[in-house]
């Protein structure tokens, strides 16, 4: 990453503090003025420091509690993983593979972007490149109610609106990995639009007008010159929507069925690890077998956003080289 | 300029973290200062926490109880049976509620911990109206759940298929329908949900579908309640022990409960609350009950 | 032509997508005020919520809602901006600041639910804060610095360099070029970035269900002894908000009028969370004419 920051590093001792030119005349604030450097300084690197610990902290520490099940119950970490049955509460024989809960997570996640990231991306073009004063007067407005609009609502209205539908439409109870991949679309669309449209807008002009020169319709300057330009940074975005599909819980929760085994098709109910998890949380005692899953299921889930902050880092990263 | 709002700003944190200090040390002591002009009053706090099912029912008691005492103060928290049982046990809670027997959970020493039960849930399974059943036998209902019918026609129904709703994993009346209603099979996979309400929902919209409910639930005729084996589904049923798919609703000490909770313990269990808030809530009154059952299933007369 | 004619499809394909967003969120916004304004009265707003009986009211938790968002504006605010001013002002282009913005992006895009468990470990079992106000801003605290770090960041690098070597070349020092110039300059971004940000803790309900728990004593507003546990202001009593309310009574909810009270639940929600954006917009206009025409 480049330093953005072109300030010159003063050399900073607390005596610079007197000649501060914007003084304020009280008593009081002049005592607390004093040490102005060094206590905007300490906020600071508290900030810096406190970001860093929290990381590490909810790091380590689901770390910690989801590989109980592992080493304190002894569950074989790959049958874990590539298990298909989840009867953790069956008396003799109990099974835990999360297979189906990541397959379905990550279905969602897919199926989510690929209906979402068109809209969102044509969108983004129609708010920078058709028309930036309706873009900016009624697209953004739009999306920052979109993003404001709480997940439980969505959900709310998928059980309610969405899943009849399917269930009319597609056939089976309506309860679905499709269902599920709708709902969270729509949610995910204002994230990648308007981090598309940054995208887009920061594409410089002179190739735009390079492109008009030569005679390009718009949709030829769009489709040619603007896209590829922008082409790291849409990935980005959709990447990002992705992350936050992923990560989901309560409105996929309330309309994907939760079955637990792997869906034939799109119209099967299916689960994802988030829905598990909310499900049988409260129903688990601490210490038990299933609580310790539980636990794991999430630093499934945390291993796999961390793939996506990985993703996301290799695709700038090229996007910057290239 | 500036400078104030970080002072401001500093002195909220500052003062924030005081508050906070004061308020665990407010937690952690019980039983506040009474005045003692009037020693008979009870006073302190109670902290109620566990399973979202009873949660309601200690809600509307502890209202009612802090009326009549007004020095009382009770939290009654929510987090599920499970978190109920294990910060009863961890001493977090006063009272832990539960929907199924602490001994069911492996983890949990039931031995340090007493038992009341405070109310009587019946269920039964609850079918959609297009399948066009009202009543099964026991093996034809373990078949459905096992998936080993997949039609409503082969066990004399319409030709519907059928849709299977199921509730997670520990839930309690997962629990309680697998061991008395399906003989302790595991059911096959099906749609998964915890809300009652919601499972209520699909039955009733979705063609085929079979869930199961608490009887409270059953109060309009959206969805169709099976009797079983012959047996209706009713309170008395459930009361003469005829109907076997009931559980009880518990709530848990660490060892003999402090005077303050015991009162509270009382009163739950006493006339006004078991005779009013619990039918009204949907549960059947412990004190009602013929039968008597145990840990382990066992049926006993009263 | 045929470029032409393709040209004409292209857009119009673009103004369709348009289109279909603005739909999408009319649709929304229909259905939730639709089904919602009918259950909306001034009781519904005032009245304790009923565990039981129908009628109950939503005073409680939309408190708690604002209580809570408070309580985590209170911890993000100051640590965000300070955060944002130490990767736009202070940071090195170092191994140290690149594992700082890593954490920050990690920060970001953390599921909320996972934010939820590690606050249902840390605050509400190892710190013994139980279900309370405080875990559950802590936990949303987390959840939402890395946006105003964010928000702050690229709201101050937005501000002219020539501002910074102004202020620094008349000898002062560069944390008070910051806090007077730099900070001021990008005073209406960092605004309305945290307004909107506002709407996103309003709403959040994942990273509560674990950490602010699924009850609400009923709150005595005569009462406002931080310590007495029906005070409003007790940051440890246990406090549901509104949208987990909406998730609470669709899921184990008993009252005959679950309906009634979760559509009217989600339209205060949403009222609220427009209400947010119309004011970050008010106010970001307001600020940007004031320093507009000062200078």
């Amino acid at each position: 990453m480049e330093n953005k920051s072109v300030v010159v590093q003063m050399p900073s001792s607390p005596n610079n503090e007197g000649r501060s030119l914007i003084q304020n005349n009280k008593k009081w604030t002049s005592i607390f003025n004093r040490n102005s450097e060094w206590r905007g300084k300490i906020w600071i690197y508290g900030s810096a420091i406190f970001v860093i610990l929290s990381v590490i902290a909810i790091t380590l520490f689901l770390t910690v509690q989801g590989l109980r099940s592992f080493v304190v119950d002894h569950i074989n970490v790959i049958d874990f993983i590539t298990g298909t049955e989840w009867y953790p509460d069956r008396a003799e024989n109990p099974s835990y593979g999360a297979l189906p809960f990541i397959f379905g997570s990550l279905m969602v996640t897919i199926l989510a972007a690929m209906l979402a990231a068109p809209f969102a991306i044509g969108s983004a073009l129609f708010m920078t490149e058709l028309a930036p004063k309706w873009g900016q007067k009624v697209l953004q407005p739009v999306i920052e109610i979109l993003v404001g609009i709480p997940s439980v609502v969505y959900g709310f209205i998928g059980l309610s609106v969405i899943v009849p539908f399917m269930r009319d439409h597609v056939g089976g109870s309506g309860f679905s990995l499709l269902s599920g991949a709708l709902v969270v679309g729509v949610m995910i669309l204002p994230t990648i639009t308007s981090i598309s449209a940054d995208a887009v807008r920061a594409v410089s002009n002179d190739l735009r007008s390079a492109s008009y020169a030569l005679g390009a319709t718009k949709w030829q300057t769009i489709y040619r010159v603007v896209l590829p330009a922008a082409k790291s940074t849409l990935i980005t975005a959709i990447v990002l929507g992705m992350a936050r599909a992923f990560g989901e819980a309560l409105a996929v929760q309330m309309v994907i069925g939760n079955a637990r085994n792997l869906p034939n098709a799109i119209s099967d109910p299916s689960a994802t690890l988030t829905t598990i998890i909310t499900l049988s949380m409260g129903h688990s005692t601490a210490g038990s077998v299933l609580n310790d899953v539980l636990w794991s299921l999430g630093l499934i889930l945390l291993i796999i956003s961390y793939g996506f902050i990985l993703l996301i880092r290799f695709i700038s990263r090229r996007g910057q080289v290239s | 300029m500036k400078q104030k709002k970080w002072i401001a700003l500093t002195a909220i944190l500052v003062l924030s973290l005081i508050l906070s200090a004061c308020g665990s040390k407010d937690t952690s002591s019980s039983g506040q200062s009474s005045n003692g002009n009037n020693k008979e009053e009870l006073s302190g706090k109670i902290v109620i926490g566990g399973s979202t099912a009873l949660q309601p029912l200690a809600a509307a008691a502890a209202a009612e109880f802090m009326k009549e005492h007004p020095k009382v103060q009770i939290e009654v928290q929510g987090g599920g049976s499970g978190a109920g049982l294990s910060e009863v046990s961890n001493g977090n809670f006063d009272i832990g509620m539960s929907d199924v027997f602490a001994e069911s959970k492996s983890n949990i020493d039931a031995s340090q911990l007493k038992d009341y039960k405070v109310a009587v849930v019946g269920m039964t399974a609850a079918v959609n109206k297009e399948a066009g059943i009202k009543k099964l036998s026991k093996e034809d209902l373990i078949k459905v759940f096992t998936g080993k019918v997949k039609n409503w026609s082969e066990v004399g129904g319409k030709n519907v298929k059928i849709t299977l709703v199921n509730r997670p994993d520990g839930s309690g009346t997962r629990a309680t329908f697998d061991e008395f209603a399906l003989d302790k099979q595991t059911p096959a996979e099906g749609i998964t949900q915890d809300s009652s309400n919601t499972v209520k929902k699909i039955v009733n919209e979705t063609p085929g579908a079979i869930g199961y409910l608490a009887l409270s639930y059953f109060n309009d005729d959206s969805i169709v309640k099976l009797a079983i084996d012959g047996t209706d589904a009713t309170e008395d049923n459930v009361a003469s022990g005829k109907f076997p798919v009931w559980a009880y609703e518990h709530m848990y000490t660490k060892g003999d409960p402090k005077p303050l909770v015991k009162a509270f313990i009382d009163y739950m269990m006493a006339d006004p609350v078991q005779s009013n808030i619990v039918p009204a809530q949907g549960y059947l009154s412990v004190t009602k009950m013929q039968v008597e059952r145990n840990a382990e299933g066992k049926l006993t007369n009263k | 032509m045929t470029s032409k004619i393709t040209n004409r499809i292209a857009l119009s394909v673009i103004v369709l997508c348009a289109l279909v967003m603005t739909a999408t969120l009319a649709a929304l916004l229909g259905y939730i005020l639709y089904h919602g304004l009918s259950a909306i009265s001034l009781s519904f707003l005032t009245k304790d919520s009923s565990s039981f009986q129908a009628g109950g009211g939503i005073k409680n938790q939309l408190w708690n809602s604002f209580y809570i968002l408070f309580a985590t504006m209170l911890f993000t605010v100051p640590l965000g901006l300070c955060g944002g001013i130490y990767l736009s002002e202070y940071a090195k282009p170092n191994k140290l600041t690149h594992f700082i913005r890593s954490c920050v992006e990690v920060l970001a895009s953390l599921p909320s639910i996972v934010v939820g468990m590690f606050g249902l470990l840390i605050f509400v079992n190892y710190f013994g804060w139980q279900y309370s106000i405080l875990s559950g801003a802590l936990a949303l605290t987390v959840f939402n610095l890395p946006v105003i770090v964010r928000v702050t960041e690229d709201a101050l690098q937005s501000v002219p360099r020539e501002l910074r070597e102004g202020g620094l070349a008349l000898g002062v020092t560069q944390w008070h070029t910051i806090k007077t110039i730099v900070v001021p300059a990008a005073f209406p971004g960092i605004l309305t970035g945290i307004i909107l940000s506002a709407g996103r803790v309003f709403g959040e309900s994942a990273a509560l269900l674990f950490t602010a728990g699924l009850s609400t004593p009923n709150l005595d507003f005569s009462n406002w002894n931080p310590m007495s546990m029906t005070s409003p202001l007790n940051p440890f009593r246990s406090a549901e908000t509104l949208s987990v309310h909406i998730w609470q009574v669709n899921t184990a909810g008993i009252t005959p009028d679950i309906q009634t009270i979760a559509n009217g639940s989600s339209a205060v929600l949403v009222l609220c969370v427009l209400g947010f954006n119309l004011f970050a917009r008010i106010v970001g206009k307001f600020i940007d004419r004031k320093l507009t025409g000062k200078a």
